[in-house]
């Protein structure tokens, strides 16, 4: 029994219907993190960006070497620096919490990079063209710059959404009762890992199925007349 | 000399190690129209670029209007300008430039309307009205619901000429307006450029390899050879009887 639901050893199929709905527990945190996860890479990752960008060095500079920092360390050493690291210093966060936001640190390395890339990919001659005009640069990049990079970045976050989901089982590791670590629980008590590892898979496809489906969505409802899309 | 609405004093322009401008004078009458002529590379279009404050300066002063363009007089000491300062001076001018550099995703409409109403402050309805006007100007009124993908090159570069205009300045720029255009498309923005060469008051600075066309509309033809103006004259002076052997061999390779 885990979280009110028993489980019904008599078949394989009998089996794997009764610890559905305990996998839809753990899949539901999972969605919860992959969001909390992909919301901090997005919002953290534009900072750090804009950060990189910056005219001074002393901005830029350490910006660029916290993503390398970022992107040359796996997962895991964030992670368990911040749930075991933070705390020493008094901050206390859920496990759940510190999981999500690790991934956000995580992939904010990569989503900087997607918002750089596609920043860049609009023209220097947009921007002459803004300045000839005198626009203000505030202007320039929220109506010339950023309508015609969202385009171009929106595929690119979709991917790493797709990633952080397909990471969160990571979180495993810190307590965090996620699917796949929910699913180990049953196998470990029900000595049968095949049933619930199996259903693991399909429910995880579907989801990245579903996510992937629904960013080619958004991809073809954003407008982009006249983009240079590849 | 004190009528000059554009005057280059001794003005150098450096990339890196490469000197492009070397001490260049250079002086534009109000209202005059210049055709700017000469090889590639020879720093035509830093001339623009540096009036459209594209480009900075290594030295001297480029005066618009009686005033420095990249130097702010203060406590009578010429200092490098403030984007304040060179926000206001860049309202004078406007710039047409090679690839038209159109916003891809506006429309036409949008194109010309947007600085307007972003900088000028104008009204959208307001802008609406002058944008139709420009672009019944242009020859352009029906399209101004299309994005700029869906125009053949000289339509686009038609909008490019309205949306500069739209900016109300009194010192047009053109960048080889008609070099990125295939040979037919070429007459259609000549004749709304020769359209505007017949306001009085509008300065232009043309810099073009179209020589029948710069001998129609210019009061004076420069031309440039490695950041500095070998010749100038009329445009009867230089394409009929240039004095400069160079001004020669580039007319001569050129016409053929
Ligand atoms: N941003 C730049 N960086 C380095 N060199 C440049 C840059 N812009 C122009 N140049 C060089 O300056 C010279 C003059 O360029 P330009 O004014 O574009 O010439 P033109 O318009 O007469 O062909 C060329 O040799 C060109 O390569
Ligand atoms: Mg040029």
């Amino acid at each position: 029994m885990l979280f009110g639901f028993e489980w019904d050893l008599t078949n394989p199929l009998n089996f794997a219907i009764s610890i559905l709905p305990i996998l839809l527990v753990g899949m539901w945190v999972t969605i919860q993190a992959t969001v909390l996860g992909f919301f901090v890479a997005l919002v953290l990752g534009l900072v750090l960006a804009v950060l990189k960008s910056a005219q001074s060095r002393f901005v830029a500079w350490p910006a660029k070497l916290v993503t390398e920092f970022i992107r040359d360390t796996p997962l895991l050493v964030q992670l368990f620096f911040l749930y075991y690291v933070l705390p020493e210093y008094g901050i206390v966060l859920p496990a759940f919490m510190t999981g999500a936001l690790a991934l956000g640190i995580q992939y904010s390395a990569y989503t900087s990079e997607v918002y750089r890339a596609g920043i860049e990919a609009v023209g220097k001659d947009q921007r002459e063209a803004a300045r000839a005009l005198n626009l203000s640069a505030a202007n320039t990049f929220t109506h010339i710059v950023v309508p015609q990079a969202v385009p171009r970045i929106v595929p690119a976050m979709g991917n790493y959404l797709v990633s952080i989901m397909k990471d969160v089982p990571v979180l495993s590791v810190v307590t965090v009762l996620e699917m796949l670590n929910v699913a180990k629980i049953i196998g470990d008590r029900t000595f049968d890992y095949l049933v619930p590892l199996s259903l693991v898979g399909c429910l995880y496809l579907i989801m990245t199925l579903v996510a992937s489906a629904g960013v080619r969505v958004l991809d073809t409802h954003l407008p982009k007349q006249g983009l240079p899309l590849k | 000399m004190t009528d000059a609405i554009i005057r280059f004093d001794k003005v150098v322009k450096r990339f890196g190690d490469l000197t492009v401008l070397d001490e260049l004078d250079f002086e534009v009458k109000k209202g005059e129209k210049v055709s700017i002529i000469g090889p590639s590379g020879s720093g035509k279009s830093t001339v623009l670029r540096i009036l459209m404050t594209l480009e900075g300066i290594d030295g001297g002063v480029v005066y618009v209007d009686g005033e420095p363009l990249w130097h702010e007089l203060r406590e009578g000491a010429l200092l490098p300008a403030g984007e304040g300062h060179l926000r206001r001076m860049r309202s004078k001018l406007g710039m047409v430039f090679q690839q038209f550099n159109l916003f891809p995703h506006m429309t036409v409409m949008r194109n010309i309307t947007e600085a307007p109403v972003k900088v000028l402050g104008l009204s959208r309805k307001d802008a609406h009205l002058r944008a139709e006007e420009l672009l019944d100007l242009v020859g352009l009124a029906d399209q101004a619901k299309k994005f700029p993908h869906q125009l053949s090159g000289g339509q686009q570069q038609r909008v490019g000429i309205a949306r500069a205009l739209a900016m109300r300045p009194s010192i047009l720029l053109f960048d080889e307006p008609t070099s990125a255009l295939d040979p037919e498309l070429v007459g259609e923005v000549l004749t709304v450029i020769g359209r505007l060469a017949e306001e009085h008051d509008l300065t232009m600075l043309l810099v073009t390899h179209e020589m029948r066309f710069a001998r129609e509309i210019s009061d004076r033809v420069c031309f440039f050879d490695r950041g500095q103006i070998r010749e100038e004259g009329t445009p009867e002076e230089l394409f009929t009887d240039p004095s400069e052997d160079r001004t020669r061999e580039f007319l001569k390779a050129i016409l053929d």
